[in-house]
């Protein structure tokens, strides 16, 4: 999490709808993304993310709602050049070696071809910048897609599931260097359905499900509360001198946070404590119960 | 021009180019000059060609009737399949959605394709320009005619070559466009280039109103116009319609093929 202070938006959507003739793949979605954020767009497939994010680049036209990105209406040419994106894979030419694709790109965003190189750099691929893209592995193709996303300096950086098809080694790395980026103030809009990756990177998270967004805050306050785990005997004795207490199975939650006065107030009453732990729920566990998947 | 630039960067480095312009060459090179001068040296069997027609198909000064010849059917076909190609790859290889968040308008994105596949069109004609006169200087000199280098006239040949590629460039462009994809829009293309039209004109024998709507068709119209500026001999070539008349409706199908495929780029969602 970095700082506390609250940024100006530099992403907003207003009751932003997609409709394919009945269907609505995205419902009257109102989010906001900070800057300096690393936001994650949470969902599981088919909830209507990567039609979100096209409609936040110009590529879908919303049927009703408002974006502003940048303060721009999406797909203009003022929005798109402050922002960098990588949808749903990079989409490249496969005759051309990787560092020529990033030449074609930066012609088009008007980048000089020397930000090319540091691009490159960035993301580690100047070992291999000659070869062919239709030679590259699954990361290094992903990387290539986030250099071009890089080209230019972009105020935000939108990153369609970028650890989509990657092992464990390329997941990681390019979790690293979101946190790099993040670190050096970029703004990401990070849209996943990688529980663990959004937890790790994010500060704030909108839950997307069915095309509708169901929560939008930290991912503390989705969290919420840790309460305490207590495995005691006899239970019943256990709950009634807790007070708040709730019977879980064969244990309690409390909201109690001072386990020690609550450990010595069972053992005055005789209560034999078994277990007493911190218990917080993952987001993965917030999610499944917002989404309904499993 | 960024646009321009980055198409043009990628057209110039795409192997697909250089092995459809190569392809090209070598046809025109066959079909013009070397199968010519094997029937004028020792052929059994030239059919309606007088060995004065070949000689006067192969002289220096006909150059420009011996590159628009070839157009209307055979080079046009060459020409629209790497257009298809250059704009229907775009959407399997995702390459669209990347020069779309890049920054330019959807205007100037197509304008970009449409303005270095242009470039790309004029490199065609003329090389096949240099080629065939290559070709023809070099047949003349071992022949030992008398030759001389074409005249101004050659000029409207060219650009009448030019005309007609870049109406077959705007049918693949619109093809690429409509079916989103390389594939169908080559074999619609192709289809159509050098099987329908030629039905058609089957059918045409029979039905006076066919007869006349394929002259204005886009194939008939290059025919007609390869026709008139003396282009001759040659599949598609035509001679039914005026210069003007056939210039005139294949300055219609490129508007209406390269305005309504950028309509539709502009217009439709990329999903």
């Amino acid at each position: 999490m970095r700082g506390t202070t609250v940024e100006p938006m530099i992403v907003t959507t207003e009751k932003l709808t997609k409709r394919y003739g009945d269907r609505a793949v995205v419902d009257e979605v109102s989010l906001s993304v900070r800057r300096g954020e690393v936001y994650g767009f949470l969902g599981p497939n088919g909830a209507g993310k990567t039609t979100t994010i096209r409609m936040l680049l110009g590529l879908v036209r919303p049927t009703s709602g408002s974006a502003r990105v940048l303060g721009e209406k999406p797909g203009t040419p003022r929005a798109l050049l402050k922002v960098g994106s990588l949808i749903e894979g990079p989409g490249f030419f496969p005759y051309l070696s990787g560092r020529d694709n990033l030449r074609v790109h930066a012609a088009r965003r008007g980048v000089d071809r020397t930000h090319v190189e540091a691009a490159l750099e960035q993301v580690d691929l100047v070992g291999a910048a000659a070869e062919k893209f239709r030679r590259y592995s699954l990361g290094m193709k992903q990387r290539l897609g986030v250099a071009a996303a890089l080209l230019g300096r972009p105020e935000l950086l939108i990153l369609d599931e970028p650890t989509n098809g990657l092992d464990p080694a390329g997941m990681a790395d390019m979790r690293d260097l979101v946190r790099a980026l993040a670190a050096q103030g970029q703004t990401v809009l990070l849209s996943s359905h990688l529980l663990g990756e959004v937890e790790e990177i994010c500060d704030r998270v909108g839950v997307i499900s069915n095309g509708k967004l169901v929560a939008e805050s930290t991912v503390d306050q989705l969290r919420g509360e840790t309460v305490l785990l207590v495995k005691a005997d006899p239970l019943e004795k256990a709950h009634v001198l807790i007070e708040g207490s709730s019977v879980h199975g064969d244990v309690l939650h409390v909201r109690e946070t001072d386990a020690g006065a609550l450990v010595r107030t069972l053992v005055h009453a005789d209560v034999d404590v078994q277990e007493v732990r911190p218990l917080r729920r993952t987001l993965e566990e917030v999610f499944f119960e917002m989404t309904g998947a499993a | 021009m960024g646009s321009v630039k980055a198409e043009l960067l990628r057209l110039w480095k795409w192997p697909a180019t250089w092995v459809l312009i190569g392809v090209w060459l070598v046809m025109t090179l066959t079909f013009g000059y070397l199968f010519n001068y094997l029937a004028l040296n020792g052929g059994t069997n030239t059919r309606s060609m007088s060995q004065q027609q070949l000689i006067s198909a192969m002289q220096p000064e006909n150059v420009g009737a011996a590159v628009v010849r070839g157009l209307p059917m055979f080079g046009g076909a060459i020409v629209l399949v790497l257009a298809a190609l250059a704009v229907g790859s775009g959407y399997g290889w995702g390459t669209w959605k990347t020069t779309l968040t890049a920054g330019p308008r959807r205007v100037s994105a197509m304008a970009g394709t449409l303005g270095a596949l242009g470039i790309v069109v004029v490199l065609l004609v003329a090389l096949t320009f240099v080629v065939n006169l290559s070709a023809a200087v070099t047949v003349a000199s071992l022949e030992g005619w008398d030759w001389s280098l074409p005249g101004l006239g050659v000029f409207k040949a060219l650009g009448a070559s030019l005309l007609i590629a870049a109406m077959w460039t705007g049918f693949g462009v619109f093809l690429g466009v409509v079916t989103k994809g390389p594939a169908l829009a080559v074999g619609l293309g192709l289809m159509w280039a050098i099987v329908t039209e030629n039905l058609l004109r089957g059918v045409g024998s029979l039905l006076g109103p066919v007869e006349s709507l394929t002259e204005v068709l886009p194939g008939g119209s290059a025919g007609n116009l390869a026709g008139a500026v003396g282009g001759s001999s040659a599949p598609g070539v035509l001679t039914n319609l005026s210069g003007t008349t056939a210039a005139l409706f294949l300055a219609g199908y490129v508007v209406f093929f390269v305005g309504a495929a950028t309509l539709l780029k502009v217009r439709r969602d990329l999903v």
